[in-house]
């Protein structure tokens, strides 16, 4: 049969290969370098696209709202990797174990984990309803606290999504601790005792030197996960108060889908886009760091 | 460890807390659900008064919520049997065969894993719209503009290369000697040996697939082509749908997930641990 015949055994290989590269050449390659060109565009609807040269990206670098929206997602990114982090930490150190329970409240906890996040937007907008009838505004009743606006306060809307993200993270992060915590040694925890440490000591000097790798990935995770937020933003605010929650890519799905102004939002894309490598290669030059040291 | 009661206490009551936190809304919206009464917006009851399932029925005749259902059922089950398939064949390739311009492809490949989708959506929205050669017509709004974007993935043709270069060389060989050729060789032996790593894939394909939200957003415009995701956003403006029958749909919209993820969790725990271990 032909692919017994010497001559044509080289193409083996490529046709395996066929379907993904047909896949992500079609969706993922052509799609980037389109970006890419259309950001030193001026996209029009009729007759040829303009040629502006760097005009779209010295836009972004004066466009105000684009800054409010790159501020909010700073903070986004921040409290979500920070409180994330530190939460999902103390999760996993509260759920370690093999016990039957712990196993079944682990399993229980995730359920936000795998649940589409538009079904989490909806739950969240019931919870912080900001009527009285709200289910958390009916909680801070009880200590005689006034009905909160919550998603319709600016001053709060931001942090009450950050919170949903933080909700949706923690268990996850915490299967990833989980997982590190066993693969602790030990013996370590054994020759610390035997020593006469302390369980903070313990805690301080073996546990979570060796989370390290755990850290690593949760921290990674939740930098890009809030860099590139868009649905958890648009599906709950949308953007709103007031732009009080925008964030980079709401601003950018405005710009293209709502004001059609393609070259512009495709340019401050590829700005995101490049942020993004620069942040993974900078995450993997310190991890190969400390991984040395 | 012996614990003392007030430690056991404490561990209850955290136990407690993390439960209320993490699964109390998920019993709300569900009880709720089954309640006759209709409830103010915002509110949820811990119990169901009166249980009835009056607004399942309604939001499958009345919503039509089947629809929306079957649509993201049907885009996420093809989805991933492609998206794993043709993750499956691609590894094959990278991890057992040494061809020239194999690093440059895993290199291509791998490197869209940093990729959000989220920032290619402005010319992935063009190319869908785009005319096809020969067909005369694009794939927007069809199924095949929610299915064929996600069926490359990255993190599965990676994860499934790792475990194929796993495999002893003396299997294939053994086979080979035996006449099976190259597409018996990937089918009865390499992918057999692989089927955890596989569940792995399908279920993270699965989870990463129907949580999709962007992707039919500027896939399609016609409203009985829209999944459940996109759907919900649209029923809650609606004014005249009753709050019950909302959150009704919601629980509809949640189950699948939770079904999937009860059924593949070792799977789903094994993919979590194998990234946490690589870093």
């Amino acid at each position: 049969m032909w692919f017994h015949s010497k001559r044509l055994r080289w193409t083996i290989p490529w046709l395996f290969l066929a379907p993904a590269l047909i896949v992500f050449t079609w969706f993922k390659f052509v799609p980037i370098i389109r970006g890419l060109v259309m950001s030193f565009y001026k996209v029009r609807f009729s007759g040829s696209d303009q040629w502006v040269g760097l005009a779209n990206f010295e836009r972004a670098f004066s466009d105000s709202a684009l800054h409010a929206a790159t501020l909010n997602t700073l903070i986004y990114v921040v409290s979500t990797t920070i409180a994330g982090g530190v939460l999902s930490f103390a999760v996993a150190m509260a759920l370690e174990g093999q016990a039957r329970h712990i196993r079944i409240i682990r399993t229980a906890i995730f359920i936000p984990a795998v649940t589409s996040i538009a079904v989490l937007a909806e739950i969240w907008r019931i919870l912080f309803y900001p009527g009285a009838t709200g289910v958390v505004n009916q909680m801070l009743g009880v200590f005689a606290i006034a009905p909160q606006g919550f998603m319709s306060d600016p001053d709060q809307a931001l942090f009450i999504v950050i919170l949903l993200q933080i909700w949706k993270n923690v268990p996850y992060n915490m299967v990833i601790f989980i997982a590190g915590l066993a693969s602790i040694n030990r013996e370590l925890y054994d020759a610390a005792s035997v020593d006469g440490a302390s369980a903070l000591r313990k805690l301080w000097h073996v546990t979570i030197p060796g989370l390290v790798p755990a850290f690593s990935v949760v921290i990674m995770l939740s930098l890009i996960r809030g860099f590139r937020v868009f649905t958890e933003v648009y599906t709950t605010t949308g953007g709103g108060p007031a732009d009080a929650t925008e964030v980079i890519m709401t601003n950018i799905f405005k710009t293209g889908f709502e004001r059609f102004d393609y070259g512009y939002a495709a340019a401050v894309s590829f700005l995101l886009f490049a942020f993004t490598v620069c942040l993974t290669i900078v995450h993997v030059t310190v991890k190969n760091r400390i991984d040395r040291t | 460890m012996k614990m003392t009661i007030p430690q056991r206490i404490a561990r209850g009551l955290v136990y407690a807390l993390l439960l209320i936190v993490f699964c109390g809304p998920f019993w709300g919206i569900v009880a709720t659900a089954f309640t006759k009464n209709t409830v103010q917006p915002g509110q949820l009851v811990l119990w169901p008064s009166n249980p009835t399932f009056d607004h399942f029925i309604y939001a499958w005749t009345e919503v039509k919520i089947w629809i929306y259902l079957f649509n993201s059922l049907f885009v996420v089950a093809i989805a991933t049997v492609l998206q794993t398939l043709v993750s499956a064949l691609a590894a094959y390739a990278l991890a057992r065969k040494k061809f020239r311009g194999a690093a440059i492809v895993s290199l291509a490949i791998i490197s869209t894993m940093m990729l959000p989708d989220e920032v290619i959506a402005i010319p992935l929205y063009l190319i869908l719209h785009a005319e096809l050669p020969l067909l005369h017509t694009s794939i927007y709004n069809t199924y095949a503009a929610m299915i064929l974007p996600v069926v490359g993935w990255a993190f599965s043709v990676f994860l499934l290369t790792e475990f194929m270069k796993a495999i002893p060389r003396d299997l294939e060989d053994a086979a080979r000697v035996d006449g099976a050729n190259e597409l018996q060789i990937f089918w009865r032996v390499v992918l057999p040996l692989v089927r955890p790593a596989l569940g792995t894939a399908t279920i993270f394909g699965f989870l990463m697939i129907w949580d999709q939200y962007l992707l039919p957003l500027i896939a399609v415009d016609d409203r009985n082509l829209y999944t459940i995701p996109v759907v919900l956003r649209s029923l809650r403006v609606d004014e005249v749908l009753q709050q019950n029958i909302f959150i009704a749909v919601t629980v509809i919209a949640t189950v699948p997930c939770i079904v999937v993820y009860l059924l593949l969790q070792k799977q789903f725990n094994r993919g979590l641990m194998s990234g946490a271990v690589k870093g």
